[in-house]
């Protein structure tokens, strides 16, 4: 089991994924140059947060024809699994990996704290490990995570159970309240109809120790692990 | 003469509108043997400008305490350098960018941020957290603050907030912390003051100094334009008038994206051992960062500037030289190595090429297309500019009676509402919609973000291994007003409440780095001013331990010829062996223990030795007089800076960082701005979860606290005296923290417990005069700030 985690020059949240998976978690990870095709046999790919190439365009839109990014799309239409992180997620939008876009957040500001999410499902390789129903405390920092999309796709990625993170008050009981960037649905996350690829506006590997305020986004890398684990088994 | 025939004649005049006097074109003449061309005038112009060449201040800087046996670079190089254990060293520097953040807030704030993070990368040194320090002028209506003044400091405000926010977020490095304060005398001159700290292998440090003649110079990174020219000369180093606003073309212009290339870039360069000397282009662009490396390395230098990367067309040698295009760097290689170099350059996308190569002999040669555009001895220019002894006269002492000061209510009144008022003014109330817009969490390390400790904490991972070590806390402070009732105890103040909040986090205060602004250095009382404050923050380090290692002054802070308060800013860096033992504000658990901890009361209050009842309370009226209640309530701002006992300082903060290494104590918290009061209610609100969604939900503590003390109550609940913090402890562990605070010889009073949180009650003598739900009281500090500023 090998993680890649996808390096932009404008990325600034790769080392911090690295060190989630390879020290907090200790499993193998290296990173993917960004001007590179091979992405070094990993099983798992992760395309972290920042300005991938300065974003002054739009987020992800320049990211999208990166070398990397025929790799990756190649990747995902085979089954493998990719997490799009923040930029990652704007990127994953850009390249049609998942539908919707992302507009500036509804205060117009860039925001930065933690945000309750919760798991609306669990039958991801990314929500393997959380109960359904679970809240998260997980920080976001974006300017652009105003997901939005067409009603009709809107409609089908429900339909579907595409929503995996929706955010919500600490307690649950308000997901308007809790939405902090005007994201249609209170979508935090979703994954694509083959749920093999998925994207997140908050930063679980901010999240994935009890000193940082909260551990609560190890989960996502856990299911990760579960899944990578369960596919070698069935392989096997 | 070798020097190529330009059109512009240098004249005495010529030379005075560069902003030269007549004794230093004088001294120009004499260095080169000869009359300057224009280029050659650009030049000393720019490196004997006040911000490059601390002409004023350099006689008094010298009286900084700036050695210890941790500092391993001391003032002199691009950053200040200390050693933290396992072959680690820390590099941190605050520097400002006023005058621009005044002209343009937007670009002044990102090209500060921007400057301090190159300051730090050049070092070799990985950023892994900036502050800001920020004055702004009244940003509510009042008194001397028209609805028109404060609209405008909101717009500043604002503008500097999304440029600090801007740059920051997109390098990638958390904004953890600073202060924001607000007073009319930097309506027309706000301050923001950028503090970086960088992470570096002590074997991997890098410095300014150009070795081995031949060696190849390489220009790296942005191209040069015609932005910023004259930006450090002119728009730095003069004071503001009311054609200023036509100095925006002065202003440099930030690129992000650019620094975080070569950020990773440089970092990567260094790796491949080729590198011999570095030097960020800031003030003074491509002129400094040649002079200054040839001139440190007792070297010479020579450079074609047709090499040199342009963005526009037609430039002269002149504008080349004086650009202050940002994200650009001048880096010396060893021979034969260059292409290791370019390479990593080239990988990154960014711009590298070879314009000259180190020489003996000592001058600094430009060549345009092989003609020469200036040749200058480059130690003369860089390190025998013009020094000045200014005129320095103390002010008339200020004539003040009983009736300038503030007067106390009788005994018995209800302070509750103006508690509120003050919970709710800009410079107590919460500071959330400020920080919320800076990433606070990226690289993973924030332990103690804004508001979360007194100072602000992150985590130390090994370059190499990422193995977290131990912690770093640093904190920035300086309070203007006092400074301006008294420089020598308001500069020791600064430095107290840095090295203090410091230690309530948990870390021992092992050196500091300072940011200097006042107003004009021709004025003798500005002078004075300058040398009171250097004396008292002389006078602090030294008690303290915590030397000086770098910093920057800030002249020319006035316009229209008023000055600002003198402020000095200081940054104290501590050490946290313990990652695990962060302290921070937050009350815990319901029915811990509140303790307060004073330094000075186990000796007693040096400075007051009253005769009589109305001479006691005339003392608390002239210590009270320069609080922020005090301002606030009363709109009164007189007297004197409360007194300070530096000795009382140190025990306090000794103390301090012996219980957090001991585990005593859930919680600590120093008192400072608003007093007692505000911060017992601190401890409260930061109970609760930050977040937008936690608004409606709790639970938050509360606390019931009963105080004694001579005076009259709102001194005792809203004084700002120093060498005082409180502690919330648990009940178990009661017994151990007055034991440790008396080995300290620091007192350590029970006041009262932390409860549910729907009470918050002080009581004076026996006599409730606070008493309210938290909410309410939360209410009126939390969302104060947003109301006033989101219409921007």
């Amino acid at each position: 089991m090998k993680f890649g985690v996808v390096v932009f020059p404008g990325s600034n949240c790769d080392h911090d994924a690295y060190y989630a998976i390879g020290n907090v978690l200790k499993k193998p990870v290296e990173f993917i140059w960004h001007q590179s095709e091979d992405l070094a046999n990993c099983d798992a790919i992760i395309l972290p947060g920042g300005f991938s190439y300065g974003d002054y365009l739009r987020t992800g839109a320049i990211a999208r024809f990166s070398p990397v990014m025929k790799s990756v799309e190649e990747f995902a239409a085979s089954g493998g699994l990719v997490l799009g992180i923040c930029n990652g997620f704007q990127i994953l939008c850009e390249a049609g990996l998942l539908p919707g876009a992302m507009i500036r957040n509804s205060g117009l500001r860039f925001i930065c704290r933690h945000v309750y999410i919760r798991v609306e499902q669990t039958d991801t390789p990314f929500t393997n490990a959380a109960s359904k129903g679970q809240i998260l405390k997980i920080p976001i920092a974006h300017s652009d995570g105003n997901w939005t999309v067409d009603d009709g796709t809107l409609a089908e990625l429900e339909k579907n159970r595409q929503v995996i993170l929706r955010y919500t008050t600490p307690d649950g009981s308000n997901d308007d309240a809790g939405n902090p960037n005007g994201a249609v649905h209170n979508i935090a996350g979703i994954c694509n109809h083959e749920r093999n690829v998925a994207g997140l506006m908050p930063h679980p590997e901010r999240a994935s120790e009890a000193a940082l305020g909260s551990a609560d986004g190890l989960v996502i890398f856990r299911s990760m692990v579960e899944a990578l684990v369960g596919a070698a088994k069935a392989t096997a | 003469m070798a020097t190529a025939p330009t059109e512009i004649r240098v004249t005495p005049e010529i030379a005075a509108e560069h902003g030269l006097t007549a004794e230093e074109y004088a001294r120009v003449k004499q260095i080169l043997g000869r009359e300057p061309n224009i280029t050659e005038l650009g030049i000393f112009s720019v490196m004997w400008s006040e911000h490059c060449s601390y002409k004023s201040s350099k006689v008094h800087l010298k009286r900084l305490p700036t050695r210890g046996k941790l500092v391993v670079q001391g003032p002199g190089e691009n950053a200040g350098v200390v050693d933290i254990g396992d072959d680690l060293v820390a590099a941190f520097k605050i520097e400002s960018h006023n005058h621009p953040s005044y002209v343009e807030p937007f670009q002044g704030a990102t090209t500060g941020v921007g400057g301090i993070l190159r300051d730090i990368f050049t070092m070799g040194a990985r950023p892994i957290a900036v502050l800001d320090s920020l004055r702004f002028g009244e940003i509510v209506p009042g008194k001397g603050t028209s609805e028109n003044e404060a609209a405008k400091n909101r717009r500043i405000l604002d503008g500097v907030i999304r440029g600090i926010g801007s740059y920051g977020n997109c390098f990638g490095v958390p904004t953890v912390g600073g202060e924001v304060a607000f007073e009319p005398c930097y309506s027309q001159n706000p301050l923001v003051n950028a503090l970086a700290l960088g992470i570096a292998r002590k074997e991997d440090l890098f410095f300014a100094k150009a070795k081995g003649a031949g060696n190849p110079v390489i220009y790296v990174g942005a191209k040069t334009g015609r932005d910023g020219i004259h930006g450090a000369s002119l728009l730095a180093s003069a004071e503001f008038t009311e054609e200023s606003q036509q100095k925006r073309p002065n202003v440099q212009v930030g690129d992000p994206f650019m620094e975080k290339l070569l950020l990773e870039a440089c970092l990567e360069a260094m790796q491949t051992g080729a590198v011999v000397a570095i030097q960020d282009m800031g003030a003074a662009g491509l002129t400094c960062s040649t002079v200054e490396m040839a001139s440190r390395g007792g070297t010479g230098i020579e450079i074609d500037l047709a090499k040199v990367p342009q963005r526009e067309t037609g430039m002269t040698p002149y504008e080349i030289m004086l650009s202050e295009s940002q994200e650009r760097m001048l880096l010396v290689s060893e021979k034969g190595r260059e292409a290791e170099v370019l390479g990593v350059f080239k990988k990154w996308g960014l711009d590298a090429v070879v314009v000259g190569r180190v020489t003996e002999g000592g001058t600094a040669r430009i060549k345009n297309n092989g003609s020469v555009a200036a040749e200058i001895p480059a130690h003369p220019l860089a390190e025998e500019g013009p020094v000045y002894h200014r005129p320095i006269v103390a002010p008339k002492p200020r004539v003040e009676s009983k009736k300038d000061w503030f007067s106390f209510a009788p005994e018995g009144t209800a302070l509750t509402q103006n508690f509120l008022k003050l919970l709710a003014s800009p410079a107590i109330a919460s500071k959330r919609w400020i920080t919320e817009q800076y990433d606070t969490s990226v690289r993973t390390n924030t332990l103690a973000g804004p508001g979360a400790s007194d100072a602000a904490v992150v985590r130390i991972k090994d370059p190499k291994t990422n193995e977290v070590k131990r912690a770093l806390a640093l904190s920035t402070d300086g309070n203007g007003r006092w400074c301006s009732l008294n420089p020598r105890v308001g500069a020791m103040h600064a430095v107290a409440e840095a090295a203090r909040n410091v230690a309530a986090s948990g870390a021992r205060p092992i050196a500091a780095t300072n940011c200097l602004n006042f107003g004009s250095p021709e004025k003798p009382e500005v002078m004075w001013q300058f040398s009171e404050v250097i004396d008292g923050v002389a006078e602090a380090c030294n008690v303290l331990g915590t030397p000086i290692t770098g910093g920057n002054v800030s002249f020319y802070n006035e316009t229209l010829g008023k000055s600002i308060y003198p402020t000095p800013v200081i940054g104290v860096l501590g050490i946290l062996d313990n990652v695990s033992r962060v302290l921070k504000i937050a009350f815990r658990n319901e029915g811990d223990v509140i303790l307060l901890l004073d330094g000075l009361a186990a000796t007693g209050h040096s400075e007051r030795s009253p005769r009589s009842e109305e001479a006691l309370l005339s003392s608390f009226a002239r210590e009270f007089s320069s609080s922020e209640y005090s301002k606030t309530v009363a709109d009164i701002v007189a007297s004197e800076a409360p007194p300070i006992d530096l000795a009382a300082e140190k025990r306090l903060i000794d103390c301090l960082v012996a219980l957090a290494s001991e585990g005593a104590v859930e919680s600590a918290h120093d008192i400072s701005d608003g007093g007692l009061a505000v911060t017992l209610a601190e401890s409260c609100f930061a109970s609760a979860p930050s977040t937008v969604g936690a608004r409606h939900a709790g639970p938050v503590l509360g606390a019931s606290v009963k105080v004694d003390a001579d005076g009259p109550a709102e001194h005792a609940l809203f004084g700002e005296r120093g060498a005082r913090a409180i502690v919330s402890v648990f009940p178990e562990n009661l017994a151990a923290v007055p034991a440790i605070a008396r080995q300290y010889n620091v007192a350590a009073r029970e006041i009262g417990n932390v409860i549910r949180g729907d009470a918050f009650r002080i009581e004076y003598k026996g006599r409730a005069v606070i008493e309210s739900a938290v909410e309410s009281l939360r209410k009126a500090w939390a969302n104060s700030l947003e109301r006033v500023l989101k219409a921007q």
